[in-house]
């Protein structure tokens, strides 16, 4: 898993069946990724659901999230249209896992993510990354942690 | 291990003896249907266990998933202006099966609210800004879904019923 002071691994990942979304366009802005296993896990305690109420939150902090699992685009708006997500889910989808596997969060086994986040600052280093049990939900406080500290520089 | 931030203080909602020696804040959404299990659970938790208890509830409501989330956190609120927060709180559990717009002002008239300053209340920032500072704790605290429980400050991995289970181990 790459860690603090690393360069994050540029990718180009589609977000909808016509949208890519490229790491490097977001430079200059602090970004979240979170890989999580799947869509669909059950809801109260869902990860992206939860996120999905600390968007604002992550923007004072000049930060955009994005979601990663091997999950289809389709899937994925499937998904967001269910869970009303209001920012993007990728699909690691082709070649399956490939982002996953570039920051060290793949699981050969399973071929799922593993749920594991990483904090990016504006110059497009890892600022701060955690790797927790699939069945853990991190919650937020690591990633406010991280953007914290990232404002105080 | 995630800590809760800030700790209890004179800005939250107190049942119990301050002088409890197990302290437990639950952060919770009164739409979420976890939480509404919970409710029971945690009535019955202050019973058995009286005087070794302080409960705390904080706001965490999902308002994307629960339409109904924000404006109960504020119907609570606005009840605890009239010393009346967990008559309110208790009124939004046992009737989340038809939680609803119209719901509040009948809640606030069955637990003996002034209407017209409760109305008032609710349209005030000052108790979104309440519910908002709520939720900034819950993030901070590394909540991770409704409901997440704190036991003297940390956080206790499980639900309303392994709180339970956990109390009566460690009292006996």
């Amino acid at each position: 898993m790459l860690e603090k002071g690393a360069i994050a691994p540029d990718f180009e990942l589609n977000a909808t069946p016509d949208q890519k979304i490229k790491l490097k366009d977001f430079k200059g802005k602090n970004v979240i990724l979170a890989f999580y296993p799947a869509d669909w896990s059950p809801v109260c305690s869902d990860q992206m659901a939860l996120y999905n109420e600390m968007l604002k939150y992550f923007s004072k902090y000049d930060a955009q999230i994005f979601g990663v699992s091997v999950d289809s685009v389709w899937c994925h708006l499937a998904f967001e249209e269910n869970r009303k997500l209001h920012f993007p889910l990728l699909a690691d989808f082709e070649p399956k896992g490939a982002v996953s596997k570039a920051y060290g969060v793949y699981d050969d086994e399973v071929g799922e993510s593993k749920r594991a986040l990483f904090v990016i600052d504006k110059e497009g280093k890892i600022a701060w990354s955690y790797l927790s049990p699939v069945a853990v939900n991190p919650g937020a406080d690591g990633i406010l942690d991280a953007l914290e500290e990232l404002s105080k520089k | 291990m995630s800590v809760l931030k800030p700790e209890i203080n004179s800005q939250d909602h107190i049942q119990g003896d301050d002088s409890a020696s197990i302290a437990i804040v639950e952060f919770g959404d009164y739409q979420c249907p976890y939480c509404g299990d919970a409710y029971p659970i945690m009535k019955e938790i202050e019973e058995t266990f009286g005087h070794q208890i302080r409960f705390v509830f904080r706001h965490f409501p999902l308002t994307n998933a629960h339409e109904f989330a924000f404006p109960a956190a504020i119907a609570a609120e606005a009840a605890g202006l009239q010393g009346k927060f967990w008559e309110m709180h208790d009124a939004l559990y046992e009737n989340q099966y038809r939680l609803d717009g119209e719901l509040f002002d009948e809640l606030a008239e069955t637990i003996g609210l002034d209407l017209e300053q409760f109305q008032k209340d609710s349209a005030s920032e000052d108790i979104k800004t309440i519910i908002e500072d709520n939720f900034n704790s819950g993030m901070r605290s590394g909540v991770n879904g409704t409901p997440s429980f704190y036991v003297n400050g940390t956080k206790f991995e499980g639900g309303a019923t392994d709180l339970y289970q956990m109390l009566k181990e460690s009292t006996e």
